[in-house]
């Protein structure tokens, strides 16, 4: 180990001393683990509502709550855990953390801008998160906010909606950060050939974030206006139209999906060759995968909307367009099975859960198929089966693609390794409940229920029981991943500064990295998978 | 799974069989290979790894492969969507829904008033459906029908029904409190059944031992119990018990007043819920029942009432 001079970021004394030293400091990696910690604290409520939301639903009737609580712990759910944790997600923990140390950079190219994004971030949970104590009660719109029932509806909803607002720009301004810092930042010898994956795919989720953003900060905006002032967007009684309001939500909300799953597909991309030991397979297809999700994503938004009473052909280019957008997700799985083959693969946690990763994202990618057909959507559209969909891929893509990279980078960021027998287990159970909990909801939807139902009839009982079930398996691996890492970060043993034998330029530095990453700033002459 | 209920069911679960047989081919597929390769190429077995950069014969092929795939089910669910996006035939008989706030009410063209849909076996049936307050959606997941009623704009679809029976109907758009009530039922009939329900119209005509336990039924048919209790309870409205006579305050042009309930209050209010909002409670909420309901009917749940102490 090569004796530094500067101290490592964890133990660097700044300006500022204590908690202020982390809550002001312009470090990308401080700010990264900022975002961590705030993230987790969100997601573990976001968790426990939802568990509360399935053992209301293990028994038809009432259960455990009233109807009214629980539509609005689906809507507390559905906010936090989009706006608050999976949009800023893993660009704002993974990618602040290692976009600069990968591409060889020092510090991402505005680190007070970098600071800024993380108090309006705050800013805006606070907002969002006021409306549940303040006012008329918690709003009960669900997340989409769709009109003209939230404008019917006498629950407190605005603070909601100026708190998804203000979180926008958090969003907007960390894409800003992170496509300059690409552009200008990059180590002498790394041409864009030459950069690893999860940069390319921060780089293109930096620009949904940046062009799609402000249209749902408008669309908010006009809610509140409306709300406020009673002018008629969207409220037919003010002359307005909803389906307006829901084109406009989801020309944002459609594309904020692959603002989640790109950066997830990203730190795949990492973990595979890393523990075959081997070079990613068709590098270039996966970039250009990339690339063309992020665009044809922009023009598939109507796929909300097939029930809503389109013109025909508006339905035909939108499911036409949804099919598209399928081919280079498929190209990708591809590649990365393909990376396995003649592989020498090392079987160790972060693997198991890039994985297992493919594996629910292929489901939930495959079930997409279903609802990007018209008339196959039409029938399960805003049941269940949408439910199980989307949870495969945000949180079955998003959620394991992050602990794979939380398990991954781990010893990187604190200095310090898990306990990997902890970390296995954990992994076991949270993947048999996560499959338990959402599969059912298929079978569910194929059958016709309804989402958002505080209620279903008696047929819908035994998959539902099956699903709370495994609610209860799932939040009980969370609780042993968590638990574990959190002891790891303190009392781990200590990490050296490449345990995976990985290629890319974190590894080349220092576990915990030293303030400025780079003792001297690297020239890249390899391409980021190179195995000999 | 595959029901072939209605004229639409057929298409759109040839539809289902093409696409899942597809994702079942690729999920497993895929997924034993990724399990082969794991197991096959583990370091144990496999100490070193052989680099390969790449195979441009394969990136075409698994593009082009998924690509013929995915237009072939893009055009099977655009085919088997047509005839729910088609105009109905001409003789078919139309029936009028309401969706509100949590209650379906259907119209028939003699003037028959259900909150059940009965419709006849074998023969086009036209919805013409609106929706009073929010965004209300008819789904019929047996006849694989869903079209969302946004108000303002009338909606239209159309099916028929192969078999008697009786099916569910939801709605599928979250709209409040009481979303995952508000469904009723489908019961389709024989036509010789249907056209002897159809052409009796006493049924319209509640028959109850009193006119208390009839305002009862009508209430409930209508669905205001929904936001109304007899309990004293508050749902989204007041509740009903002990209101007659009782003096209340209401804002009305933005003005508080007092009033005693009597029953041209009452008539009032379900006339014109917004002309006096009671103090505590939003207006916009209830909406008018001018048009479905008759005079007769507003006599029996003033009664019903009435006889809430
Ligand atoms: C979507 C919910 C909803 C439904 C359904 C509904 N109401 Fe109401 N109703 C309200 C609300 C809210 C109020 C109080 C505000 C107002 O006065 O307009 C109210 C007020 C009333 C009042 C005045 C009560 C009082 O205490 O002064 C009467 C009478 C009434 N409704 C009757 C009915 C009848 C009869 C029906 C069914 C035909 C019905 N409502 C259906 C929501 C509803
Ligand atoms: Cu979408
Ligand atoms: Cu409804």
């Amino acid at each position: 180990m090569s004796e530094s001079k500067q101290p490592s970021y964890l133990e660097y004394q700044g300006k500022y001393k204590g908690l202020f030293g982390w809550i002001f400091s312009v470090d990308h990696k401080r700010i990264g683990l900022l975002y961590m910690y705030s993230i987790m604290t969100f997601f573990i409520v976001g968790a426990t509502l939802g568990l509360l939301m399935k053992l209301e639903l293990i028994a038809p009737g009432k259960t455990i709550m009233d109807a009214q609580t629980y539509n609005g712990l689906f809507t507390l759910h559905g906010i936090t855990m989009i706006f608050l944790i999976v949009i800023p997600g893993i660009p704002a923990i993974l990618g602040n953390f290692f976009l600069p140390i990968m591409i060889g950079a020092k510090d991402v190219a505005f680190p007070r801008l970098n600071l800024l994004s993380w108090w309006i971030y705050i800013i805006g949970a606070v907002i969002a998160l006021s409306s549940q104590f303040m006012g008329s009660g918690p709003p009960d719109t669900g997340w989409t906010f769709y009109a003209p029932y939230s404008f019917k509806t006498t629950t407190n909803m605005l603070p909601a909606v100026l708190g998804a607002f203000t979180l926008g720009f958090s969003s907007i301004l960390t894409g800003l950060n992170f496509i300059v810092t690409m552009h200008r930042m990059r180590a002498p010898g790394m041409n864009w050939m030459k950069m690893p994956l999860f940069p390319w795919t921060l780089y293109g989720t930096a620009w949904i974030q940046l062009l799609a953003t402000p249209i749902v900060g408008i669309t908010l905006l006009m809610v509140v206006a409306e709300r406020t002032l009673h002018v008629g967007f969207f409220d037919p009684a003010l002359g307005g139209d909803p389906v307006l309001y829901q084109h406009l939500f989801w020309i944002y909300s459609h594309p904020a999906v692959y603002v989640m799953i790109l950066p997830a597909m990203g730190v795949i991309s990492e973990i595979l060759p890393t523990f075959a030991r081997k070079t990613i397979f068709g590098y270039k297809a996966i970039v250009a995968s990339t690339l063309a999700i992020a665009f044809v994503g922009y023009f598939v938004w109507g796929h909300h909307m097939f029930t809503a009473g389109m013109s025909g052909t508006a339905q035909f280019a939108f499911s036409f367009l949804t099919f598209l957008v399928a081919i280079p997700s498929a190209i990708k799985v591809f590649n990365w099975i393909s990376t396995l083959y003649k592989g020498s693969i090392h079987l160790a946690v972060p693997f198991y859960w890039a994985a297992s990763f493919i594996f629910v994202f292929m489901i939930g990618g495959l079930s997409g198929l279903v609802l990007g057909a018209l008339s196959t959507n039409v029938h399960v559209h805003d049941t269940a089966f949408v439910v199980a969909h989307f949870h495969f891929i945000v949180f079955g893509g998003v959620g394991f693609a992050f602990m794979a990279g939380i398990h991954y980078w781990f010893p990187k960021i604190y200095g310090r390794m898990y306990d990997e027998s902890w970390a296995l287990t954990g992994w076991v159970v949270f993947f048999l409940g996560f499959l338990a909990l959402y599969s059912p909801m298929f079978y569910l939807g194929m059958k016709g229920m309804p989402r958002r139902y505080f209620d279903y009839l008696p047929e819908y009982h035994g998959p539902n029981i099956f699903s709370s079930l495994g609610a209860v398996v799932m939040i009980f691996g969370l609780a042993l991943i968590i638990i574990n890492l959190i002891r790891s970060a303190r009392k781990g043993e200590k990490a050296t500064a490449n345990p995976w034998n990985g290629t890319t330029l974190e590894w080349t530095i220092e576990s915990p990295p030293i303030l400025e990453n780079f003792e001297e700033i690297p020239t890249v002459t390899e391409p980021p998978y190179h195995y000999k | 799974m595959f029901s072939n209920l209605s004229n639409i069911a057929e298409g759109v679960d040839n539809a289902f069989l093409i696409i899942l047989s597809i994702i079942f081919f690729f999920l497993i597929g895929l997924t034993v290979l990724l399990v082969v390769f794991i197991f096959r190429y583990r370091e144990s077995k496999n100490p070193k790894a052989t680099q390969i950069e790449g195979n441009n014969t394969l990136e075409l092929l698994w593009t082009i492969i998924p690509l013929i795939l995915v237009l072939g089910m893009f055009y099977f669910g655009w085919t088997s969507w047509k005839p729910l996006n088609s105009d109905p035939p001409k003789d078919a008989m139309v029936i009028k829904v309401t969706a509100r706030m949590w209650n379906w009410s259907f119209e028939y063209e003699n003037g028959k008033h259900t909150d059940t849909l009965y419709i006849p076996a074998g023969k086009p049936v036209a919805l013409d459906m609106k929706a009073l307050d929010v965004i209300h959606s008819l789904y019929i997941p047996a006849f694989r029908i869903k079209q969302d009623i946004i108000p303002g704009t009338p909606r239209k679809a159309w099916f028929i029904a192969n078999s008697p029976g009786s099916y569910d109907l939801f709605c599928a758009e979250y709209c409040g409190l009481q979303h995952s009530y508000m469904l009723t039922s489908v019961e389709v009939k024989t036509s010789k059944e249907f056209d002897a329900w159809y052409i009796d119209t006493t049924q319209t005509v509640v028959v109850a031992a009193s006119p208390q336990l009839a305002g009862k039924q009508i209430v409930q048919k209508y669905g205001c119990n929904a936001c109304h209790s007899t309990d004293g309870t508050k749902i989204v409205g007041p509740s009903y018990k002990g209101i007659f006579g009782e003096e209340i305050t209401v804002i009305t042009g933005g003005k508080e007043r007092i009033i005693t309930v009597d029953e041209e209050y009452i008539r009032h209010s379900i006339l014109e819920p917004d002309a006096d909002v009671v103090k505590g409670y939003n207006k916009g909420l209830m909406i008018t029942y001018r048009d479905q309901i008759t005079e007769e009917e507003i006599n029996l749940i003033i009664e019903y009432i009435k006889s809430l102490k």
